[in-house]
């Protein structure tokens, strides 16, 4: 935490939780948020920050990351991992507990916590499973977890296929108040499966999963939480049934909140055409109805979050044939530049829609601190440069792995700067 | 010369990308080379001086030989490579395998690798020319020539006929072959079999459907009857041999019942008693030895069409050297 005062001079302030979009200062000190204002008085000795032309968002934060350690330190670290979120204007990640071994006990979760510490870059939130060694069948110890700082449950990648366990698990997260993040998907109906089942799959000889293998699950997930009145997290919806289930179960009530990723937003199975494993991921890229409802549902407020599923796999790994490769893409350094390019530069969402999607709402569904710039809020502050034009260079990337499908793809708008705690921990040159 | 749409590219993975013009230039490359194998010297030389290895990373008798017969009677010096393991071993060793080969300045791959992608895979990351016989469920081109070759001996044409691909066309390289060759030949194409084996969006290929195999057999000309592999009852895909064959076998009491003189091929190697019953495979409509027969020549064809050779002057090549 910083002593020294910093101002943010001059932004476009966009913080939706107080209704604030226009030209504002910043004020942070003490690892806080003293106000926002216009022409505000900079303390002696503070740093300031000419944010003229540039946006000033509460610090984003991407509920669904995997930093693979510990065990799979070649493809990313907790280190590696927090700088490139705070390069890709991120101020917060969640990590999820599919590591090596499974974050399934409050030291593990200590673990996971005191390295996103060490790495001074943003903050990383552990995670713990459901059950352990996420094996689906016993609880892990959730409460003590959670005192060890985990922020919600989950056992993303081995998706809970006994409904039972999926009962106990929202009924006992309930009595902490954190969500259960789940991975929907059937694995029966997805058995060896590698892509989206359809015209695409059927030419290139590879075997699909259907969209019903995740809608099935979507279903249940959000009956076990309607009885149990528990917390679910869905995580990368990908089908058009299932954002139509969601947006159907929030206006029963139902408490659930569900992503959008930005890769399931702007591709459909097209892009695994010629095998791309980079477009190699779960659940996988779908049709364009699927993405069009996706997109709908991202737009409309039914999937409120914008989390990438940042899946950082080693270039050895992804160089194999189709069915060989692993599942999953980097996307924490292109979220931005894609959310920017491609929803608000096009007037399809406000930039206080984009904050609310990937700072507020992320914060209020896993109980996180910041999400906005209120007086008092912790000093994470994202600096957007949204006109910024660039070219998606995986080579670039401070992810030690470069997994991506949007290679050379053009956009517009980048993150700046990214503060946390009060303290610089990115600041692009150019 | 042959004009410049004629030219295959550097590799053969797939029919899908080939043209219909592309397709009839290689069947009829491959009459002048059938007469090669009917010589007392069944020596050409072609492809003198090339090298070519077949790398087969799943088990095949009759491709690989075919192959290796083809490439012989072309004077090719070959080196065979087989191997089998697990589908991450197989994916490890594709790309190190790759570069080996591009080290050692190989002219040309016939690759058969469990992976669908796996030809494409291997000819984006060599300079030699990579020929794909059989890539997981993706395509068998090869076969599919051969097929369509066959029945254009036999039938003179294969525009306006009706073929039907009987059995597991989910898991088979040789349907979408078939499918993709014979629709740009102009022909009508179905499917039938049990719908556990038929793969999503199979009538978005332009292919009609049939469910009971009575009923392609009345619509058919040809029927191209697919392997059932023993592992697809096991997987559930079908419930038994038996039902298989007593539902989906084609036997000569159904065959009696066409109401015209249909063709029957098969890839081989075939289950007698299940999909095909021996008195079918045996029969008058069988053409399935002639299938084998073919198979040398449509290879030996794309093999020199593939080397540099133009469709016109195999005839020429045949004689001395290359065309």
């Amino acid at each position: 935490m910083s002593r020294r005062a910093m101002v943010l001079m001059s932004g476009r302030v966009v913080d939706p939780a107080q209704g604030i979009d226009e030209i504002r200062d910043v004020l942070l000190a003490e690892g806080e948020v003293v106000r926002t204002g216009v022409d505000l008085e900079v303390p002696e000795g503070a740093l300031v920050i000419d944010c003229a032309g540039k946006v000033v968002t509460p610090g984003l934060i991407d509920p669904h990351v995997h930093l693979r350690e510990p065990g799979q330190e070649h493809k990313e670290t907790i280190a590696s991992g927090a700088r490139a979120a705070a390069a890709g204007g991120f101020t917060a990640v969640v990590a999820m507990p599919n590591t090596d071994p499974v974050i399934d006990s409050p030291a593990l979760v200590g673990f996971v916590a005191a390295a996103g510490k060490r790495a001074g870059a943003a903050r990383v939130y552990p995670t713990g499973a459901i059950s352990l060694g996420l094996e689906g069948k016993r609880l892990a110890p959730v409460g003590e977890m959670i005192e060890a700082g985990a922020v919600a449950i989950t056992d993303d990648g081995h998706p809970v296929m006994d409904s039972g366990l999926m009962r106990l698990a929202l009924e006992y997260a309930r009595g902490f108040g954190i969500p259960v993040a789940d991975h929907p998907e059937d694995l029966g109906l997805s058995a060896g499966g590698h892509m989206n089942e359809g015209l695409v799959s059927t030419r290139l000889g590879i075997r699909g999963k259907p969209n019903a293998s995740e809608d099935v699950h979507i279903v249940r997930d959000l009956l076990v939480a309607e009885f149990t009145g528990g917390h679910i997290h869905l995580q990368h919806v990908s089908t058009a049934f299932g954002v139509e289930m969601i947006r159907q179960a929030k206006a029963r009530g139902v408490r659930v909140t569900a992503e959008a990723s930005p890769h399931h937003l702007l591709l459909t199975d097209a892009a695994v055409e010629g095998y791309r494993t980079e477009a190699k991921m779960n659940p996988p890229l779908r049709s364009e109805a699927d993405r069009a409802a996706v997109e709908a549902g991202m737009l409309d407020g039914t999937l409120d979050i914008i989390a990438t599923d940042h899946a950082p796999h080693h270039y050895d790994e992804k160089e194999r044939a189709f069915d060989d490769a692993p599942n999953g893409i980097v996307g924490i350094e292109t979220s931005v530049g894609l959310v920017l390019t491609h929803f608000v530069h096009e007037g399809k969402l406000s930039l206080s829609g984009m904050v609310e999607r990937m700072s507020l709402n992320p914060a209020r569904a896993f109980g996180l601190p910041g999400g906005t710039l209120a007086e008092g809020s912790p000093a994470d502050v994202t600096v957007l440069d949204p006109e910024m034009r660039w070219t998606v260079n995986a080579a670039d990337f401070l992810s030690l792995s470069r997994n991506t499908p949007f290679g050379g793809w053009e956009l517009r708008g980048r993150a700046a700067a990214t503060v946390v705690g009060g303290e610089v921990v990115f600041q692009r040159d150019d | 010369m042959s004009p410049e749409s004629l030219y295959l590219g550097k590799d053969l993975v797939g029919l899908e990308a080939l043209t219909g013009e592309q397709i009839r230039a290689i069947l009829d490359t491959a009459e002048p080379f059938k007469e090669i194998s009917e010589r007392a010297i069944k020596k050409v030389p072609v492809l003198r001086g090339k090298t070519i290895v077949n790398l087969f990373f799943e088990p095949s008798t009759r491709t690989r030989i075919s192959f290796e017969f083809a490439e012989k009677r072309l004077s090719a010096d070959t080196v065979n490579i087989s191997s089998s393991g697990s589908s991450v071993v197989k994916g490890e060793t594709l790309v190190d395998t790759a570069r080996n080969l591009e080290a050692m300045r190989i002219d040309m791959v016939v690759i058969r690798h469990g992976a669908s992608g796996a030809a494409r895979f291997l000819a984006e990351r060599i300079p030699s020319n990579v020929i794909n016989a059989g890539d997981g469920r993706h395509e068998h081109p090869t076969q599919g020539l051969l097929d369509m070759l066959t029945i254009r001996d036999h039938r003179g044409r294969i525009e306006g006929l009706k073929v039907c691909i009987v059995g597991d066309v989910l898991h088979s390289r040789v349907a979408r072959s078939n499918i993709y060759g014979l629709l740009k030949l102009g022909a009508e194409v179905a499917v039938c079999g049990p719908r556990t084996l038929l793969p999503v969006g199979i009538e978005e290929l332009g292919v009609q459907v049939f469910s009971q195999v009575e009923e392609a057999i009345e619509w058919a000309d040809v029927l191209n009857i697919l392997r059932l592999q023993l592992e697809r009852m096991e997987g559930g895909y079908v419930p038994s041999l038996r039902e298989y064959n007593r539902i989906y076998g084609v036997s000569s009491a159904r065959l009696d019942r066409a109401p015209r003189d249909i063709l029957v091929l098969h890839p081989g190697p075939m289950n007698r008693g299940v999909e095909i019953d021996s008195d079918v495979a045996d029969g008058p409509h069988s053409v399935i030895l002639n299938q084998v027969t073919n198979g040398v020549a449509v290879r030996m064809a794309v093999l020199y069409l593939l080397a540099g050779g133009a469709p016109d002057t195999a005839e020429a090549a045949k004689q001395g050297g290359q065309g």
